[in-house]
């Protein structure tokens, strides 16, 4: 009995730092039509830059807003940089963030070598809490709930300020948005340095769950992918709903079928595309 | 290609055993064929198609483990041979049907997702594939009795598939169904009005890509003798597809010039670099960026601006 | 005989009604000009005739047969054919290439893998006397990219013709001509026999009218007025439409 609701509470968590990657992926993927594929990369690039922000006597949550802001960075040198010199040419930029996410591995293995480095958990937030008659992970229901701050300040912020408005306009409509005079380059920016300091972040977020080692990224990568595909692209709500589903699937897919966990994983996703090509929440058909 | 051109690669390639400089090199030249099969395959749909997979390691590897597979448990090297190339044939009929709900990005995601799941397949469904261990071959078939144990021996049987894939590209390209296919890439609209059956004339091209794609997975499995997951990874779906871009796609002689390039590079850059990864994006990147029409289109374009340079007439527009 | 019915044909995008209703019967041999203002769903109809836009009610007839649930690809085989108000045509590829790809659309030839389709001499002669009928078989190996826009016009009009359609759908043919260009064009049409039935949109008011028999007016998608080229023009309310009420 204990094991499923480790398992829950564990799907839950892994649900909310999914959610911090697919968001940023989603936004990325709704306003400028690329899936970025260096979005994985991200992720573990910014729980390295984190580690090493560790090393350097960074207490741990100044080291993940280092790898927030560090990501934020390379995500708009990459956008600023390279992207924009393909604008419009939706094909090279996906093959771009391609060719990108293996030299960003490569590089990892060269700077912080091949051995998982595991991280450890904030001292704030150690040990247990009982509730309802079980004891739950403090640290995992921490991550829960920075997700959902994060969630409802994404929500708000598209809701409720120009920026967001701008954002849903261009994710609804890019050509007309142009037409309206929304900088829509600059969006884009802005866009891609959000999601990637928001995959950075999560990247530091979970390395006391997850480690950081090689591979990471690859591991990542079909998740957000996935949840994008599942709940649809440019949509909070369906980063929202299938970051939780992928997360269930995730932990207990290997318990119930083990040999086919990664099939079980992305079965909902291939019903969606065969049912409902646009997601679950989409508007776009990809 | 002027005819006098390709009689030269072709005497090069029939007697390239004895001039080359050991097996070593040989081994290298037989990947090189296998990995431009695979390319050509991948190239039908991206360069003619207009529809980029990025899961194509996951059919090349189907076929590999097929055949691995079947094997294994006793089979003979015919039955394997068709039992491979019928399974991946069946797979890139769920590809399409899966991938085709969409088209340009939406493709490419579905694909890469197709190919992570048979990656997955491979990995982790360990009573199947023996996961991460693999399945090793003991020996290779024996096509009519003949041995291909020697590298040279193989060599040559690889160089008459490859002989036989190009011809029937060349085919294909030439054929009405191949400028049906080119048409529903540049005006998928426009062909839909004037009568063409879009959905299914894409169909048809990725299970004719899969086939390729088969018959080089089928080719690796027997030149390794050992297949692992690391054959469906997403990297290697890139590799494959960076052999067409960096060569040219929507030519016959690009993926052929990419697949030598990259393998090339692979082999010997490993000896010397450890960090394949790094040049393998680094490369991609330069070429998305720098030349993006890839190598055999882009030299031809070098080429023919110096000879406008130098006053000489430029050769006509090139398809 | 009713070579093209529409009957009640409406569309709505969200709560935007692009068509309303819209009926009209053109019979076979006619030539049918429609007529109206921007946004008053002219291509609309056109992508609802082809089948390229599926109606919310109504139905569409093609030489008495109701073809409302037929896909598009094959309603060019029951003898539709349309042209584009943006000309969407293959810039890669020679004239000749071209009009062979109109050609090979209704043949079966279009699945064969093996045959050169080069050494297709019939269908390649039939796409020669295609670009004649234009005046373009001259330059039937040079590449579209390297055309004039009235020359890739005609191309387009060669390859709805080269399909021998009952009925041809042209989507403002003169549009981005200039004045030699459109008598071309013109002449072109007036040329083409009686066995095709056609329906025309257009803008230019000059050469579409020296065209027209029958002209239908449409409004906020739905017809207005109809009637003999005298009787539209006379109508008072096509003023109306044209000059705001």
């Amino acid at each position: 009995m204990s094991q499923w609701v480790v398992l829950a509470v564990n799907s839950v968590s892994l649900g909310g730092l999914l959610f911090l990657l697919s968001a940023g992926f989603s936004l990325i993927f709704g306003l400028m039509r690329i899936p970025n594929l260096t979005h994985g990369s991200l992720f573990m690039l910014g729980a390295y830059v984190g580690v090493t922000g560790l090393r350097l006597g960074l207490d741990f949550w100044s080291a993940a807003l280092l790898s927030g802001l560090a990501m934020a960075v390379l995500g708009g040198a990459m956008e600023r940089l390279l992207l924009r010199r393909l604008q419009g040419q939706e094909l090279p930029q996906v093959l771009l963030t391609l060719g990108l996410s293996f030299i960003v591995a490569d590089l990892c293995l060269m700077e912080w070598t091949g051995d998982p480095i595991s991280v450890s958990t904030p001292a704030t937030l150690r040990g247990f809490v009982p509730v309802l008659g079980f004891v739950f992970p403090v640290y995992r229901l921490a991550i829960v709930l920075i997700a959902a701050a994060i969630a409802a300040a994404l929500w708000l912020m598209l809701d409720r300020t120009r920026l967001g408005a701008m954002i849903r306009a261009g994710v609804d409509d890019p050509a007309i948005a142009r037409v309206m005079g929304i900088p829509v380059s600059r969006l884009f920016t802005a866009v891609f340095c959000l999601g990637a300091g928001l995959a950075g972040f999560a990247g530091m977020l979970g390395a006391p769950i997850l480690s950081v080692y090689p591979g990471l990224d690859g591991e990542m990568l079909p998740l957000a992918l996935i949840v994008v595909i599942l709940g649809g692209s440019g949509s909070l709500p369906g980063a929202l709903v299938g970051s939780f589903v992928i997360g269930v699937l995730y932990n207990f897919g290997p318990a119930l079928f083990p040999e086919l966990a990664y099939v079980v994983l992305f079965l909902p996703m291939l019903l969606v595309l065969v049912l409902r090509p646009q997601g679950l929440f989409g508007r776009q058909t990809p | 290609m002027k005819p006098a051109a390709l009689a030269l690669a072709g005497v090069a390639l029939l007697t390239l055993p004895y001039w080359i400089g050991g097996p070593y090199y040989v081994n290298i030249a037989s990947q090189i064929l296998i990995w431009a099969v695979f390319a050509l395959g991948l190239n039908v749909l991206v360069g003619y198609g207009g529809l980029v997979s990025l899961g194509h390691a996951g059919l090349f590897g189907t076929a590999a483990y097929a055949a691995a597979w079947l094997v294994a448990a006793g089979a003979g090297q015919l039955a394997a041979a068709t039992g491979a190339i019928g399974l991946t044939l069946l797979m890139s009929a769920l590809f399409a049907v899966l991938a085709l709900r969409a088209t340009g990005i939406g493709f490419l995601m579905i694909t890469l997702a197709l190919g992570q799941i048979l990656w997955g397949i491979a990995y982790r469904w360990i009573s199947l594939t023996n996961g991460d261990n693999g399945i090793n071959l003991s020996a290779r078939p024996m096509p009519l009795g003949l041995s291909l144990a020697s590298p040279a021996a193989f060599y040559f049987a690889t160089l008459v598939i490859f002989a036989l894939a190009v011809g029937m590209m060349a085919c294909f390209v030439a054929s009405p169904f191949g400028a049906s296919l080119r048409g529903t890439r540049d005006q998928p609209r426009r062909m839909s009005a004037l009568g063409y059956d879009v959905w299914l004339i894409r169909f048809l091209a990725v299970l004719f890509s899969g086939f390729w794609t088969g018959i080089a997975g089928l080719l690796f499995c027997y030149y390794d003798q050992f297949v692992s997951p690391h054959l469906l990874t997403l990297s290697s779906s890139a590799e494959v597809l960076l052999m067409v871009i960096s060569g040219g796609s929507g030519t016959l002689l690009g993926p052929i010039a990419g697949a030598a390039l990259v393998v090339a590079m692979k082999t010997i850059a490993s000896a010397y670099i450890e960090r394949w990864n790094l040049v393998l994006g680094a490369i991609f990147v330069a070429i998305i960026v720098l030349m993006p029409e890839g190598l055999v289109p882009g030299s031809r374009r070098l080429w023919r601006w110096a000879l406008q340079r130098r006053g000489t007439p430029a050769e006509g527009v090139a398809r | 005989m009713i070579a093209l019915e529409a009957r009640a044909l409406s569309k709505s995008f969200g709560g935007l009604r692009v068509s309303a209703d819209v009926s009209l019967a053109v019979e076979a041999g006619e030539r049918r000009l429609i007529i109206g203002p921007n946004g008053a769903g002219k291509t609309t109809l056109f992508n609802l005739i082809t089948g390229e836009l599926r109606p919310d009610s109504g139905s569409v007839h093609l030489l008495g047969r109701d073809i409302t649930s037929v896909p598009s690809r094959r309603r060019a085989h029951l003898g539709l054919a349309r042209t584009y108000q943006i000309i969407t045509l293959f810039p890669r590829d020679t004239l000749l290439h071209n009009v062979m790809l109109a050609l090979l659309g209704l043949s079966p030839l279009r699945w064969n893998p093996v045959v050169e389709l080069a050494s297709c001499s019939a269908l390649r002669q039939r796409a020669l006397d295609a670009l004649a009928r234009v005046g373009l078989e001259g330059s039937a190996d040079q590449p579209l990219a390297e055309t004039t826009y009235g020359e890739r016009r005609r191309v387009e009009i060669a390859m709805a013709l080269a399909q021998r359609p009952a009925v041809l759908l042209l989507d403002e043919p003169f549009a981005g001509l200039s004045i030699p260009e459109r008598q071309q064009v013109l002449n072109l049409l007036l040329a083409i026999p009686r066995d095709t039935t056609i329906v025309m949109i257009e803008h230019d008011m000059d050469v579409a009218l020296e065209f027209a028999e029958r002209i239908t007016l449409l409004h906020f998608g739905a017809v207005i007025v109809e009637g003999t080229r005298r009787d539209v023009v006379d109508d008072p309310r096509t003023r109306e439409v044209y000059l705001g009420a």
